[in-house]
């Protein structure tokens, strides 16, 4: 019976995970969902931890708190998984997406032995090659809705080049650019780890919210 | 009938403030009301509104400015937050007094310190006695609703007074969701055209705003204010009925949420309800007769229909996101407790502090007050400590 989902982004200050997750709310409204997204403060300036949320649902939401008990998280900065207990609360029927060059050697052991699935995506590497500047929210939110199945690709690719068209109406080529990181990212997403009960969780057979 | 989006409640508000568009907005920006007047000077540009807007140097000119252009006979609106609201203290009292019915957008903020700027109700809290009205919002929704109620209850010509119309800080104010919008010609019906009896700028009627009153005159001039407020209870009703008619939204003084039956209450103001809702609904699965009163006009304040909402408990816990400092509770727990105790009122109360600085408060928080409620209604208090606090941590 649950019909809500929710994410929590970890990122610092200046990467766009409250664009990010802002973004995510306004094209579940688009798609006629609930939504609640939104920022949690702390001390603004560019670098700082910061966190963002989203709850997505069939019926109306009420509860404003944090939340606690995520089915999804995103990180943003690997650099975070040295400071920032990431997985706390994560569902381990959900599963963690985390913004990184390394492998799962280096990646694993900082989870705190988090039993659910584990993707991971270099989102620098997507931005270079299609931005050629540095900004891994956009990757990061594809990236997303591929793991989670929140929303289908192709629902999610329509209502992003409607976003985007708008909000660079003025500069076509920004446009461009994004679109093919949504791309891009969508396909450079990796797995590295599976839920403990050994089964794989395959992505395509997610319950869409 | 409404325009289903999806906004921030400071988005929703400006966005009532476009559809009202008054006559003038002297703004002072203030985490985490800065957005209002920049939405509002991004209209002006666009050429969606046509509000003078006057930047200012400060609160305290911000509220003078207000004052000045309502006095003259301009529909005036403002923004602020926590300091900024302190800043604007002595006008506020001015404005109040002079009986000019300016409209201020509060986005609830901690006062310092510690330097915080996250959401408390301790800047309009300690405004309570400055003879503004004041009416609290849940969500956007309620944000929205509300700011669109505010000018026909304040410019009432039996009222004549300036409303504060508050949301909690980045809670509601920076938090997107779900909201219904009224078309922008139900809003301009609604609100009406604002025609002042007297004003400043009327030749044929010259006139003196905020002159000095001798103690022969000054105590009747207070009363006349008090009488206002009184008055704005009734006014505030008949506004939310007709509001009800474009919106299909009810409103009035409180919500009872499942509160007839309820043996064990929460009171609460502002976005804590929501949550305290979804608490609500988790007991009452659990078959325990459990519920809430949200508070939604704080001044003038409705003791007699409050206690009455709460006549059936056994236990009631009265939330404060604010610190009164009194060593006995915060001030919605205070004035509740007075008027419980007119109503000749048999339940339990706990005065509970919570939120401050931001701090978070989940349905788990709620669930522990309601627990605290269930032992108290059974055994009594027995530590017979009524002022505590929820969140705090160890």
């Amino acid at each position: 019976m649950k019909h809500l989902t929710e994410i929590r982004w970890h990122g610092r200050g200046g990467q766009g995970a409250k664009t990010a997750a802002l973004l995510l709310a306004d094209i579940a409204f688009g798609i006629g969902k609930y939504v609640q997204g939104f920022p949690e403060y702390g001390p603004e300036r560019m670098g700082a931890p910061v966190t963002a949320y989203d709850r997505i649902s069939d019926s109306a939401i009420r509860v404003h708190s944090n939340i606690y008990e995520p089915d999804f998280v995103v990180v943003v900065d690997d650099t975070l998984l040295h400071s920032v207990d990431v997985t706390a609360g994560l569902s381990p029927n959900g599963a963690l997406l985390i913004n990184t060059e390394k492998g799962k050697d280096e990646i694993l052991p900082l989870l705190k032995g988090y039993k659910g699935a584990v993707y991971t995506i270099n989102a620098r590497k997507v931005c270079m090659e299609t931005l050629g500047k540095y900004f891994p929210n956009m990757p990061m939110l594809s990236a997303l809705v591929r793991i989670s199945g929140i929303l289908e690709k192709d629902v999610f690719f329509r209502e992003m080049e409607a976003s985007l068209k708008h909000k660079f109406e003025k500069k076509p080529e920004v446009f461009a650019g994004n679109k093919k990181a949504l791309e891009a990212a969508f396909d450079a997403v990796e797995q590295i780890s599976f839920a403990a009960d050994g089964k794989r969780v395959e992505i395509a057979d997610r319950r869409v919210a | 009938m409404g325009i289903k989006q999806r906004m921030s409640g400071n988005e929703a508000v400006a966005y009532a403030m476009k559809q009202i568009n008054p006559d003038v907005m002297p703004a002072f920006p203030i985490t985490p009301s800065t957005e209002l007047p920049q939405f509002v000077s991004s209209y002006i540009a666009n050429g969606e509104m046509d509000t003078e807007f006057i930047p200012v140097e400060s609160e305290h000119s911000a509220m003078s400015a207000a004052i000045g252009a309502e006095a003259a006979g301009a529909r005036t609106m403002t923004a602020t937050s926590s300091a900024g609201l302190a800043l604007m203290w002595e006008m506020l009292y001015v404005a109040a007094s002079n009986r000019l019915p300016i409209a201020l957008a509060l986005v609830n903020r901690a006062l310092s310190g510690p330097l915080n700027i996250n959401c408390e109700h301790s800047d309009s809290m300690g405004a309570r006695d400055s003879g503004w009205i004041q009416i609290y919002a849940e969500d956007n929704q309620e944000a929205y609703d509300n700011f669109i109620q505010a000018y026909r209850i304040a410019e009432h010509k039996d009222v004549m007074l300036p409303i504060m119309i508050c949301q909690d800080g980045f809670i509601i104010s920076h938090g997107v969701s779900n909201i219904e919008l009224l078309e922008d010609e139900a809003v301009k019906a609604f609100v009406g055209e604002y025609n002042p009896k007297h004003f400043l700028l009327n030749e044929n009627e010259p006139m003196a705003v905020g002159p000095y009153a001798v103690s022969c005159y000054g105590m009747e001039s207070k009363r006349a204010h008090a009488q206002a407020m009184i008055n704005a209870g009734r006014v505030i009703l008949d506004v939310a009925a007709e509001f009800e008619k474009i919106s299909g939204k009810k409103y009035g003084f409180f919500e009872a949420y499942r509160l007839e039956d309820a043996e064990i209450a929460i009171v609460a103001i502002g976005s804590a309800c929501g949550t305290t809702k979804d608490a609500v609904d988790l007991l009452r699965a659990e078959g325990k007769k459990a519920g809430l009163l949200k508070v939604r006009v704080f001044r003038p304040f409705p003791g007699k229909e409050l206690a009455g909402a709460l006549r059936n408990c056994r236990a009631v816990a009265i939330l404060d996101r604010c610190e009164s400092f009194s060593a006995n509770g915060g001030p919605l727990a205070a004035e509740l407790s007075a008027a419980l105790y007119q109503a000749k009122g048999q339940a339990e109360v706990l005065k509970i502090v919570y939120g401050l600085n931001g701090r978070d408060y989940t349905v788990e928080d709620a669930r522990q007050v309601f627990a605290d409620l269930e032992e108290i209604a059974a055994n009594g208090n027995r530590d017979g400590q009524e002022y505590r606090y929820i969140g705090l941590r160890e």
